[in-house]
Order: structure tokens, then C-alpha cells, then sequence
């Protein structure tokens, strides 16, 4: 049995949504990013978190951990090595900015093709600023590996494969895939652990454990990425203020219970 | 996300306190020369404030998004016996791995040893965080101060073994009571025998109200010299859970801390090392664990009257009688003002009492080395007469507001709080073991007394008046 697994995990530094204040959202309708904290990607804490686990299994596990953004993305690297990830790249270039899901998960798969050595690939089910839940698919369909999404726990592992338990609707799903894969991994996985006091101690002062790349470093084409490579356009912004129009009252009389549970699943908001 | 310890501006502030420069300083031997060797050792003062701050950062969300959700769980099942040893319950070894994972075991342990060599102070602002989730759980945080115990008496040899494992999350326990033997532990029993053989001391007898008895790494007071009755002939073992010669025969089923196991333990011909020298046990290492003990009670007490207030607080402003909130009453806000300016007071004299300790501790140990500077010599007299004034005082003050505080917690709380349903009371439960374990208040106050009538304490209040002098000019 190997002693240790190579890792990547791809991590996305995003605006908070879940702290959403008046300034949140401009005049325009769009995201005011400079009125929110920027925080990683809850989902993608997930992952790491089950990429930490196996280091703890088998400690000689490599995890790097990728991300893409703006050069104070590197704020997610750090965290990654505050809690024991061994090494960081930040994928940075102008060339890059106002890619959608497509351009991004092109040059993601660039980048992880750039590392070249790895059993799997961890991120979270999706993002909070897009919640699209598709860089992750695509970009496995681009490196040509099979992808588990929505993983709630890593069940097994071997040293060809890897077991998961997957969240579904309508309930779990045990499935088994081979190495390289790319796995995404859902919110209800095991929380993320805070930060370990000797690994932010060591890192805090210390860049050696990150590498920044450009455009140029992943060999990607330039009208595959950025605007130019995004078919992706946001036609317009309605702001969406949801208010009940109508309502019914009920009593608690089986037939009243029946007719709404009718309703509902007539409705298709129950089933 | 919650944090206790960015929640309470009280801590940042003692972590700030101005002799903290100076037991920092002597902490890192003056030169911060550790840096050349640990990569994760700071560099100078500032960076090692930091280093103290987002520690205490990260204890404070360890305490507040796993240990406080799991204080419940942890109260309710308890702990049990499973193959003669102890089964720690889910939730409590919960808290123990994300400890664990934040890699702050070993707190105070010298990096040589694997530890982040931080001073008393943030030792017991994680304690104080910790009591303040789980005033059981606390327990398995401040057995640390066997480690202590380890790192200042004990041959290098037994530190290279054991030190090491603590800072991985090697659990303690202190084995010093027994049955005849609680308050007055000169009648301590349990029998030591060296077996030439193996060259091991062999323990057998049995051990009774022990904390965590089960511990990794147990610390057991023992009868060394045969045909001795007092405290003269006991002597102190370090003992390995591997060897696996103990049995814990029973759980205890106490009022409160349920969350930390008491256990009644039988030693049979189990193989322990000498800790330091013989018959110098009780007279010596003990009496200076039970220091270290009495100012963790020190922690627990604070921890647990800030959850009780917290709880009482917020209880106040959400239940309404006559269409009001409770708060609004006289009544109930003198009673919550009294609470929280007493905590304060608690506070402020636990960690006076850990700067004093840390003070007289690195002192000390200047001195032993034989580096202690001539102009410091009054310095060390100083800091170890306060240390030794303010330690019962903190324990006796501090554990009995603990319980004051959480009785009036409760008594806010009105019929809802003597319900099960509402966590304030499991804390009145769980302060009730502060006034009576590490030495009852009673003896806390034979302890303290030399302090009054030496007049230490009235030397030390000359120099806060001298103190508040200087804030009046500043002020102006």
C-alpha cells in the first residue's frame, strides 16, 4: 500500500454572501465585492479537509492547493498552509480576469496538467458568488478523468481507487472510481479543522511554499481564456424581492392536511 | 463563525498586559536564538505577541464551534469502563482531536520538546476558553500541568520520552489521592518497590478519585520507603498507559464535570520510572503540581461564571414577564452588573496570579542554570513571593464567585433554569467541584493567610494604588 497520495485541491477565494450588508449590491445591481470580506469557498474547506484526512491516514500525502484569482488570492494559500497543506499555486493573470465557468475550468485544467503528478483532484460542489457547480465537472472533462461529484465522505481508499459516498436529493449513492479522478465535495461533508498554531507559525513569514504563475506558465491558449474566451454574457440584473400574493388557510382537519400535501406534490415542492 | 476569544476583548487585553513583554523576552532566553533552529519560533517580541494572539484566535474557535456544541452530549453520556480501561465518550474525544489538530498540546513545552514554549498566561486563557464551552472537559486541558511537573523535576532522560508525546496530544493525569488519603496526602499508601531486574520501580495499591486516571502519561505519588508513615517517604513515578498494568475499576457518578472521568484505579506490580529523587515526592514535586492545579482551577472557575453570566444575560433579554424583558428590572440588572464585575475581578487576578507564576518560574529557572543576573536577584524574590501569596488566593476567590456567579445565573433563569432544558443547570452543576478539588477553600485560606499577615498583599495593593496615581496624570 502506498504511504502517501498526491493531491490537488482547488480552492476559490470568494465574497461572503452568507454576511451580506446594505452596500452588498451597487446601484446597477451587481455585486459589490469591496463591501464583502472575502472568505474561501465554503465548500472547497470541505475538501481540504477530506484531503487532510487522508494525510492523516498516510502522511506522506502531498497536497497542493490551486487557485486562481486576483494576486490576494494568495490569502487562500496561506490558509491551506496554516492547516497543513504543503504547497500553494496561485494561477494570477490579467489575461485570466472575466473568464466564466468554461475559460476558468480550461485554464484550471491547464494549470493542473502543469503539475502533471497526481492521484486526485478535490473542490468543492460549488462557489457562493456563481453557484454553478460546473468548473469542477469541466474541468475533469477536460483533463479526460472520471469525476465523482456531490461527495459527502471518502470511504475507502486504495492504492488504484478511491470509494465515496455521494448526497443526493433523494439520498446517498456509494460509488468507486479509479485514479487520477476528480472528486467534488458537497457542504455537508465533515467541517473543515481551524488552523494548526505551529503550521501558521512556520508559514505566516514564509513565501517559499507558494508559486504564482501567469497565463504563460500553463500554456494556454489566449482565446480560450478571459472575456474572449468565455461565451457567457450577463444580459441583465433584476433585483428579486420574493412576497407571498396569495395564501390559504388551512385548519388542522386530516382533509385540510390531505389537500395540501396534494398540493404539493402537485406543485412538485414535495417529492 | 464564533470565537471565544475574539468575543471577549478582556483576554486580548491581558494578553497585551506590559509584563508580557518581559516574560516573553525571558521566555525566548532575550536573543530569540530559537529562530535559527525551529522554523516556526518567532523572531522577535512582536512576532511572538502574534504568534500568542492567533493561538489564542484558534483555541477560541476550537472552544466555540466544537467543544461548547459538544458540552451537552459530553454531560449526559458521561464516560465508561470497556476492557478494565476508560472509554472516553464521543464527544469528548471530539474536543480532544481538534485540539490535538490545532497543535496546541504541549502549550508551555520547550520547542527541544516539540512545544510552542508560550508562557503560563496563554496556557490559561485556553483554559479559561475551554471551562467556558465545557467545565468538564477543561480537565483533560489542565492535567498539562503534569507536564510541568515532568519538564522542571525530572531526569533528562524521561523528558526525551514522554515530552515529546504530550506535544502530540498525550493525555495526563495526576494520581495522588487515595481513599484514606485526600486533603492529607502524608498518609499515601500506594507502595513503590524497586525490582533490581529490570531496574524499574514496581507500583501496586489502589488510587481513588482520579481525574482522567487513565491518562497516557500518569503521574503517580507513591511509598518508596518502607516502614515510613508521613510525607517523607513518598516519592513520585512517571508511569506509561502501554505497559498496561493498571485496571480502572470504577467510573465515578458525580454531581457535575461529568464531561471529565473521575476513576478509581488499581496498580498491579505496574513498572514506573522515579520522577527526580526519592521522598522528595510530596514535599517538593507535588506541593508545586498542586500550585500549577490550583491556578487551572483558577481558569476553570473564571470560564465557567463568563459561561454562566453569558447564559444569564442572554436569558434576561429574551424572557418577558409584566411586557417587559427581565433585564429591565432593577433586581435582575444589579444582579447581572454584580456577576460581571466580579468575573472581571476574577479575571484580572488569574492572570496577574500566571504573570507572577511565569515570573517566578523563568526566574527560577535562570537561577538553577546559574544565568541569573546579580540586578535580578531582588526581582526573583519578588516574583516568587507573589506567585506563592496569590496562587490560593486566586483558587479560593475565584472558585467561590465561580459558584456565586453560576447560582445567580440560575436564580435569573427563574423555574426554567432548575429544568434540565437549559444549559445553566449543568454549569451550576459543573462549578460546585472548583471550591472543594485542588485543595478545599479551606485550605486555601491556611495557604493564603501569611500573605495577610506578612503583609504582602498589602504591599502589592501600595503599588495599584501607585498605578492608579499614574493613570490620573495620564487621564489629565
Amino acid at each position: 500500500m502506498k504511504k502517501g497520495f498526491k493531491i490537488i485541491v482547488l480552492a476559490k477565494q470568494v465574497p461572503d454572501t452568507h454576511n451580506v450588508g446594505k452596500d452588498a449590491m451597487k446601484e446597477d445591481g451587481t455585486m459589490n465585492r469591496a463591501a464583502l470580506p472575502a472568505i474561501i469557498n465554503p465548500e472547497d474547506l470541505n475538501a481540504l479537509e477530506q484531503a487532510l484526512r487522508i494525510k492523516d491516514q498516510y502522511p506522506e500525502t502531498q497536497i497542493t492547493v490551486l487557485t486562481m484569482g486576483l494576486p490576494k488570492a494568495v490569502e487562500v494559500l496561506k490558509e491551506g498552509l496554516y492547516r497543513g497543506v504543503d504547497k500553494g499555486i496561485l494561477l494570477t493573470d490579467r489575461k485570466l480576469g472575466g473568464s466564466d465557468t468554461l475559460a476558468t475550468s480550461y485554464a484550471i485544467a491547464q494549470a493542473i496538467k502543469t503539475v502533471g503528478d497526481y492521484d486526485m483532484v478535490l473542490c468543492g460542489r460549488q462557489a457562493i458568488d456563481g453557484d454553478t457547480a460546473q468548473v469542477g465537472p469541466q474541468a475533469a472533462e477536460k483533463l479526460g478523468i472520471p469525476q465523482i461529484t456531490y461527495a459527502e465522505e471518502i470511504q475507502e481508499i486504495t492504492e488504484s481507487s478511491i470509494t465515496v459516498k455521494r448526497r443526493l436529493e433523494s439520498g446517498v449513492e456509494v460509488v468507486k472510481a479509479p485514479f487520477p479522478v476528480l472528486v467534488t465535495v458537497h457542504g455537508s461533508a465533515a467541517a473543515c479543522r481551524t488552523r494548526n498554531a505551529k503550521f501558521y507559525m512556520k508559514n505566516k513569514n514564509d513565501e517559499s511554499n507558494i508559486i504564482t504563475w501567469g497565463a504563460a506558465d500553463i500554456n494556454v491558449e489566449d482565446e480560450k481564456v478571459g472575456k474572449a474566451g468565455s461565451p457567457t454574457t450577463v444580459k441583465k440584473i433584476d433585483a428579486v424581492v420574493l412576497q407571498a400574493k396569495e395564501s390559504k388557510k388551512l385548519t388542522s382537519s386530516d382533509q385540510d392536511v390531505d389537500t395540501l400535501i396534494k398540493d404539493l406534490l402537485s406543485n412538485h415542492i414535495l417529492g | 463563525m464564533a470565537n471565544f476569544y475574539n468575543d471577549n476583548p478582556d483576554l486580548k487585553f491581558h494578553l497585551q498586559h506590559p509584563l508580557m513583554k518581559r516574560i516573553i523576552d525571558l521566555r525566548e532566553n532575550n536573543d530569540y536564538s530559537d529562530k535559527d533552529k525551529y522554523d516556526y519560533a518567532p523572531k522577535d517580541f512582536e512576532d511572538a505577541l502574534d504568534n500568542y494572539d492567533k493561538t489564542m484566535e484558534i483555541c477560541g474557535e476550537v472552544c466555540a464551534d466544537v467543544i461548547a456544541p459538544n458540552a451537552e452530549g459530553n454531560d449526559l453520556e458521561g464516560h465508561s469502563i470497556e476492557n478494565d480501561h476508560l472509554k472516553y465518550n464521543k464527544y469528548a474525544s471530539a474536543d480532544y482531536e481538534a485540539l490535538r489538530k490545532a497543535g496546541v498540546w504541549g502549550i508551555t513545552m520547550p520547542r527541544k520538546y516539540d512545544g510552542l514554549n508560550m508562557s503560563n498566561v496563554p496556557y490559561m486563557m485556553v483554559g479559561e476558553m475551554v471551562s467556558r464551552a465545557d467545565g468538564g472537559f477543561c480537565n483533560f486541558w489542565g492535567l498539562q500541568d503534569c507536564a510541568e511537573t515532568i519538564l522542571e523535576f525530572a531526569s533528562e532522560e524521561i523528558k526525551q520520552e514522554y515530552l515529546p508525546k504530550v506535544a502530540k496530544g498525550a493525555t495526563l493525569s495526576m494520581v495522588l489521592t487515595e481513599p484514606d488519603a485526600g486533603s492529607d496526602l502524608q498518609s499515601v499508601q500506594l507502595k513503590a518497590t524497586f525490582d533490581e531486574e529490570s531496574g524499574m520501580w514496581l507500583l501496586n495499591g489502589v488510587k481513588r478519585f482520579i481525574t482522567n486516571g487513565d491518562a497516557d502519561i500518569q503521574l503517580v505519588l507513591a511509598r518508596s520507603v518502607e516502614g515510613t508513615t508521613d510525607g517523607r517517604g513518598l516519592s513520585l513515578f512517571v508511569y506509561d498507559k502501554d505497559k498496561n498494568c493498571e485496571v480502572v475499576r470504577r467510573v465515578e457518578n458525580k454531581l457535575g464535570i461529568h464531561g471529565s472521568p473521575t476513576c478509581e484505579m488499581v496498580y498491579k506490580n505496574a513498572p514506573a520510572k522515579l520522577v527526580g529523587e526519592e521522598k522528595l515526592g510530596l514535599i517538593k514535586y507535588v506541593m508545586s503540581l498542586m500550585y500549577g492545579a490550583r491556578l487551572g482551577v483558577g481558569g476553570q472557575s473564571v470560564g465557567i461564571a463568563e459561561s454562566a453570566y453569558r447564559e444569564a444575560y442572554k436569558y434576561a433579554q429574551e424572557r418577558e414577564q409584566f411586557k417587559q424583558p427581565i433585564i429591565k428590572f432593577p433586581a435582575v440588572y444589579q444582579l447581572l452588573g454584580n456577576m460581571n464585575a466580579k468575573i472581571k475581578g476574577m479575571r484580572s487576578l488569574l492572570y496577574e496570579t500566571a504573570r507572577f507564576v511565569d515570573m517566578s518560574k523563568l526566574l527560577t529557572a535562570k537561577k538553577n542554570e546559574g544565568t541569573l543576573p546579580k540586578e535580578l536577584r531582588n526581582d526573583l524574590k519578588y516574583f516568587v513571593k507573589m506567585a506563592d501569596a496569590f496562587t490560593p488566593l486566586l483558587k479560593l476567590f475565584s472558585s467561590e464567585w465561580c459558584n456565586s456567579v453560576c447560582y445567580d445565573a440560575l436564580q435569573i433563569h427563574g423555574g426554567s433554569g432548575y429544568m434540565k432544558d437549559f444549559p445553566i443547570e449543568r454549569m451550576v452543576r459543573d462549578a460546585r467541584i472548583t471550591t472543594i478539588y485542588e485543595g478545599t477553600s479551606q485550605l486555601q485560606v491556611v495557604a493564603a493567610i501569611k500573605g495577610v499577615t506578612t503583609g504582602i498583599f498589602a504591599e502589592r495593593m501600595a503599588e495599584y494604588d501607585k498605578m492608579l496615581e499614574g493613570a490620573d496624570n495620564l487621564a489629565e
